[in-house]
């Protein structure tokens, strides 16, 4: 019996990693060996035009560029933002605290096509059309994550709290010396999420981003679709390139995205 | 009294300091647009010009736009097809790695690695393993005798193929959720069924099946809101079509504020979405709520 779980669960490993080495196999691959007569499921011979080709042609450097500054940024303000922000409506009492988390929960579900029309006339009227900053702005409203901050710091006695308080320490200082350091768990959660979205954003960069040279990777990709059509090897190449970050961040953080994930699950 | 009441004021003070930078952003980006959109959808905009306050105009046109029918009736097949689809191998891959195994670890990694690779990436290797006259896909259809199908000509099959990459994408997270709800059912009600002379498949549904139903409920929310959403791999994979055939809701509306300039109409299709999205997470939290009373 668990010869035969084993035995289903690594077909099913190798299945959902089959297009991952398709990818591969298409990268290194000339585009007449994919097209041409005989069906192999391995690489028949390695080229690696498909790589130079498009780094030659396209500014795909300057799109890593960008991805990369906002993606850097985003995280930074996003989780700066969502930890003060955790921490004041989880153990600080101010007037209206209820009624604003309520509302800036109520903002999870809503799609990014909802209020992408006037999040566009914003981004005009701020004069960011078209630039890294038009990006990352309207995106740092993440209810997510503040909501993860505030249900990890409800966590935390009181009593640390109050105990600092009776030092006289300030809340800024408490803040810093007595909640964040137990929060490294929930600040690598953050991270690496907001990271991950920041990183895979398509929809609102297609919206905001209009001169080739500003492109993300993601609206780079898309560019690349059109300008190779049928022939795959380099978008393949440039797709798995643009992977190579968000790989490495998954395989190092591999347990804070299940963890998170699973905690996002279960209420 | 006077230290407690000021101490009182400072906290009130730092509170709000601490949440202003949040509430800023939430209110100027997230409150604000919510309140525009309503605005925005009664108006007729075309390029950047001047809007015409049009009144209900866009929803009448809605009500009578093939495109829009389509696009709804895409958006819930897509829906209908992909979610039960995704629970199920969710499902099926939480219970073969619920127990223990070698290299389980790694197993559920490369299970939920295709979570966190890009919308467009995912697409754009749908879109060449499905590619109509090259691809993989068809490649091995026609050496089993299979023939060629045509996903990339053709309505069904095109929604097929989205729902394919959909169920790739999705699983691991259905997975991880479901693993996390497995670790949540008390041993003993395994146990009792064990010694009651329980079968496996009466275990499975007799006791794990319902024990977890809030978590397949939460899931199927979930799962129906987000497929409501589906914009990356449908814009890039089919681009809508053949046709129109898989145009979603969102990508209609993408197209139609941003292609076709008309912002108003745009708004209009957002505002049924946000429509159809609220009743969805009411319908959740009034479930909820009755199950904590139960």
């Amino acid at each position: 019996m668990t010869r035969y779980r084993l035995a289903f669960a690594i077909t099913g490993a190798v299945a959902m990693l089959f297009p991952v080495y398709w990818m591969v196999v298409t990268a290194i691959s000339s585009s007449a060996d994919m097209r041409g007569p005989g069906l192999h499921l391995w690489p028949t011979s390695v080229r690696w035009e498909n790589l130079t080709d498009p780094l030659s042609k396209f500014p795909y450097g300057m799109w890593a560029v960008n991805s990369v500054f906002i993606a850097v940024v985003a995280v930074v303000l996003t989780v700066v933002i969502n930890l003060i922000a955790g921490y004041a409506f989880a153990k600080l009492r101010f007037p209206g605290r209820n009624v604003l988390f309520i509302l800036i929960i109520s903002t999870l579900m809503v799609p990014v096509q909802v209020v992408m029309v006037p999040q566009f006339h914003l981004v005009v009227d701020f004069g960011l059309i078209g630039s890294d900053w038009g990006v990352i702005v309207p995106r740092l409203a993440e209810a997510f994550g503040l909501f993860m901050a505030r249900q990890f710091m409800m966590a935390i006695p009181d009593e640390l709290i109050e105990a600092a308080q009776c030092d006289g320490s300030s809340q800024w200082r408490i803040f810093r010396t007595v909640v964040l350091p137990l929060c490294r768990p929930l600040i690598a959660v953050l991270v690496i999420f907001t990271f991950m979205w920041r990183w895979n954003e398509f929809a609102w960069p297609l919206i905001v981003l209009k001169d080739p040279e500003s492109y993300t990777l993601q609206v780079g990709l898309l560019f690349l679709k059109n300008q190779y059509g049928q022939d795959y090897g380099s978008l393949m190449a440039m797709s798995l390139l643009s992977m190579i970050p968000m790989i490495i961040v998954f395989a190092l953080f591999q347990r804070h995205f299940v963890e998170g994930m699973a905690r996002s699950g279960i209420k | 009294m006077a230290t407690v009441r000021t101490r009182r004021a400072r906290e009130a003070l730092t509170g709000l300091a601490f949440a202003a930078p949040a509430v800023a952003v939430f209110a100027v980006f997230m409150f604000w647009p919510l309140i525009q959109v309503f605005w925005i959808s009664l108006q007729q905009t075309r390029g950047f010009g001047i809007a015409k306050w049009v009144g209900l105009q866009n929803y009448q046109e809605i009500l009578s736009d093939k495109i829009f029918w389509t696009a709804l009736w895409n958006t819930a097949l897509y829906t209908a097809i992909s979610v039960p689809l995704c629970l199920v191998a969710g499902l099926a891959a939480a219970l073969l790695l619920n127990r223990r195994m070698p290299a389980r670890g790694l197993i559920r990694a490369v299970y939920y690695l295709p979570a966190v690779i890009s919308g467009v990436s995912s697409a754009l290797i749908g879109a060449w393993l499905f590619n109509e006259d090259i691809g993989l896909v068809n490649r091995i259809l026609d050496v089993v005798g299979l023939g060629p199908v045509p996903w990339q000509s053709e309505g069904v099959p095109a929604l097929f193929s989205l729902v394919a990459i959909s169920l790739w994408i999705g699983l691991g997270f259905n997975m991880v959720v479901y693993l996390a709800a497995l670790q949540g059912i008390p041993r003993e009600v395994f146990e009792a069924a064990r010694c009651d002379g329980a079968s496996r498949w009466a275990t499975l549904r007799r006791i794990t099946i319902p024990q977890l139903g809030p978590t397949t409920f939460f899931l199927i929310v979930i799962g129906i809101i987000n497929s409501f959403q589906v914009f990356d791999i449908v814009y890039v994979m089919t681009g809508g079509g053949p046709g129109n055939s898989t145009t979603m809701l969102v990508t209609y509306a993408y197209s139609a504020g941003f292609e076709q300039r008309q912002q108003g109409y745009a708004s209009a299709i957002g505002v049924v979405l946000y429509l159809i999205v609220l009743v969805m997470t009411i319908v959740q939290w009034r479930v909820n709520k009755r199950r904590d009373v139960a």
